[in-house]
């Protein structure tokens, strides 16, 4: 007896130890991954504190220019609508926020009919054969084409090859193509979610196919569609790589009157304040960051609120 | 399903309106403009790297071998190599950092959060996503640099491969995660709860079950996000400097395949030129190796999804 007791003890000893080991080990690993998660969200939080407390002092403060200028500029308003400067206090960002907003135009005037409709083809009407399989293997690719490439094609196929030149339309139409993938999958998904009674009851009442999917399905799916123009248009606009081939770099003191006329656009401007040295121009460069960030803010709270509002009627 | 619907096409066929017509071809055609696009992608770069080689200054041989890249100089050397390698080490860095940091947020998200902490998580993973890389860029030039390399690591210079790398892998962070987290919901449940079931720790559980179960998603999402940086431009163009040769320091400039694109053109090259061309031999270089990379990632990932269905 007491030799078994003996032995259950020391098994004992050894299960209650290995299960103490085991809890180490299981908090550590817990911890290691609380640790991951939280250096993701602290470098965004850095990132959002450090562009809004140098860009404020841009928005804000005043500064001495030499001895006898005091300039104010404690209107954000002002930033937004006055032309760039070789100062940077009074460098505003007006003909890159009205080149993005033309950009904007462009691009969701183009790529709703065009993203919808191609989603529409492929959800509702493409033949399961080989050639949609290869359009669809083609999006997919489309979508891993780094954005810089693009801006290539928009150099040789709008701006050369089209002659628009470097306009406000070559960039309009390089985002769009930028885009179209993302904006054309999140549309058929959007699709795909509008149930199949929808149709099949259309079908039965004796619309035609035509019918059924431009007068009961398409409509019910809007709201998703325009969730995915919102989240692709938000992708457009922070896009800066591919507009740097269409000359948007250049100093442009002008706001943008024509599509064929020459623009910049925030990122744009915010890269050209960034390349200058002063330790000014940082504080102007954070301005132009928090307005991207804003606009940013708004259209995918717009999106989320859309997706919130129109997802429970389906 | 599909047969009545032919059926009853045929038979409403005699009362098509025009306008249905017009507006099936022209979905139809949005669709093809899919491959529109790939085309004429690939059409550009080709045809223009083709009259780049063709420039009597510049090898194929030279362009593989050659250690210094300065198309704009008076002497021009084209060596890809100091790009490519300089693209491949700043990617790899961005990767030290993107994959556990986004593997084991993945994780924590689908096997430890709770609905409500994952409610909160994921948005702010959305968010990281969508912040502009030129905004990126300037955080890594501003404030890592100053901050983290030059404090812990005195001498490196106002720009340098290591910050660009690790903002470019802060970038990639949401893509990792994301990706792997649906590849390890996608893993049935009875998994886990057999698992559980059996005795196993929600560690054990974690890196010995779903973890492997979930392996080719993870890979390919480890792919994906090797392909973006890779791929990615203005975060090294603005805190990676530029640096025409070869050199593998990570506290020194580097000079990327991207970043090399990006100044090329900046220097208003006239139409034509060799540097002009030089972009387009850069540019396919890039698509090319992007292009594998996903579609070696695209593969991994159908195969898997089909393992469970």
């Amino acid at each position: 007896m007491p030799e078994s007791i003996e032995k259950n003890m020391s098994n004992e000893t050894l299960i209650t130890g290995k299960k103490a080991e085991n809890a180490i080990k299981e908090s550590l690993f817990l911890f290691t991954l609380y640790i991951c998660v939280t250096i993701a969200i602290l470098t965004l939080m850095t990132l959002i504190y450090d562009v809004l407390s140098t860009g404020t002092t841009r928005l804000t403060s005043d500064y001495e220019v030499g001895l006898i200028t005091k300039i104010q500029i404690d209107n954000p308003i002002d930033f937004l609508t006055t032309l760039d400067s070789r100062y940077p206090d009074r460098a505003g960002i007006g003909p890159a926020f009205a080149g993005t907003v033309w950009l904007m135009i462009i691009v969701v005037s183009v790529t709703f009919p065009f993203g919808t409709g191609a989603a529409i083809y492929l959800q509702e009407f493409a033949p399961k054969n080989k050639i949609t399989r290869f359009i669809e293997l083609n999006l997919t690719n489309l979508a891993g084409v780094p954005s810089v490439i693009y801006g290539l094609l928009g150099l040789a196929v709008f701006v050369r090859l089209a002659g628009f030149g470097r306009s406000v339309l070559s960039g309009g139409l390089t985002l769009t193509l930028l885009i179209l993938p993302v904006v054309i999958v999140a549309s058929r998904e959007a699709l795909k979610a509008v149930p199949d009674t929808i149709r099949q009851g259309a079908l039965a009442l004796g619309a035609t196919k035509f019918q059924a999917v431009f007068r009961q399905v398409v409509p019910s799916a809007i709201p998703g569609m325009v969730t995915g123009m919102v989240l692709g248009l938000s992708r457009a606009i922070g896009e800066t790589a591919p507009l740097i081939f269409m000359g948007a770099l250049t100093y442009v003191n002008y706001f943008p009157d024509t599509p064929l006329s020459g623009f910049t656009a925030i990122p744009i401007q915010v890269y050209n304040w960034i390349g200058y040295p002063q330790a000014e121009w940082k504080e102007t460069a954070s301005a132009g960051i928090i307005l991207l960030l804003g606009l940013l803010l708004i259209m995918n709270s717009l999106a989320i609120f859309i997706r919130n509002r129109y997802e429970k009627d389906l | 399903m599909e047969n009545v619907n032919d059926l009853r096409d045929q038979l409403t066929k005699t009362i098509t309106r025009p306008i249905e017509k017009i507006v099936k071809f022209f979905i139809t055609a949005s669709a093809f403009a899919a491959i529109l696009i790939s085309i004429s992608i690939i059409f550009t770069l080709l045809t223009e790297a083709i009259n780049f080689f063709q420039d009597p200054a510049v090898t194929f041989k030279g362009y593989f071998t050659a250690t210094r890249w300065t198309p704009t100089f008076q002497n021009p050397e084209y060596g890809v190599i100091v790009l490519i390698s300089s693209t491949l080490y700043i990617a790899v860095i961005a990767c030290l950092i993107s994959f556990p940091l986004g593997l084991f947020s993945a994780i924590y998200l689908s096997e430890f959060a709770t609905k409500r902490t994952r409610k909160v998580i994921k948005p702010v993973l959305e968010v990281l996503a969508g912040v502009p890389t030129v905004v990126f860029g300037y955080f890594a030039l501003n404030w890592i640099t100053p901050n983290i390399i030059q404090r812990f690591i005195p001498g490196t210079g106002v720009f340098n491969a290591l910050s660009a790398g690790i903002a470019v892998g802060i970038m990639i962070i949401p893509t990792v995660a994301s990706i792997s987290d649906d590849a390890l919901n996608a893993v049935p449940n009875s998994l886990r709860n057999g698992s559980l079931a059996l005795g196993a720790t929600r560690r054990i559980t974690s890196l010995k079950i779903m973890f492997p179960a979930a392996l080719s998603g993870i890979i390919a999402s480890f792919i994906l996000g090797f392909s973006r940086a890779i791929g990615e431009t203005m975060i090294v163009t603005i805190a990676g400097g530029q640096y025409p040769e070869l050199n593998l320091d990570p506290r020194s400039a580097m000079y990327t395949i991207t970043s090399s694109i990006v100044n090329v053109s900046l220097g208003d090259t006239p139409h034509g030129t060799t540097a002009y061309n030089a972009l387009f031999a850069l540019g396919i270089t890039l698509f090319i190796m992007t292009f594998i990379l996903n579609i070696g990632s695209d593969y991994i990932a159908r195969k898997y999804r089909k393992e469970y269905e």
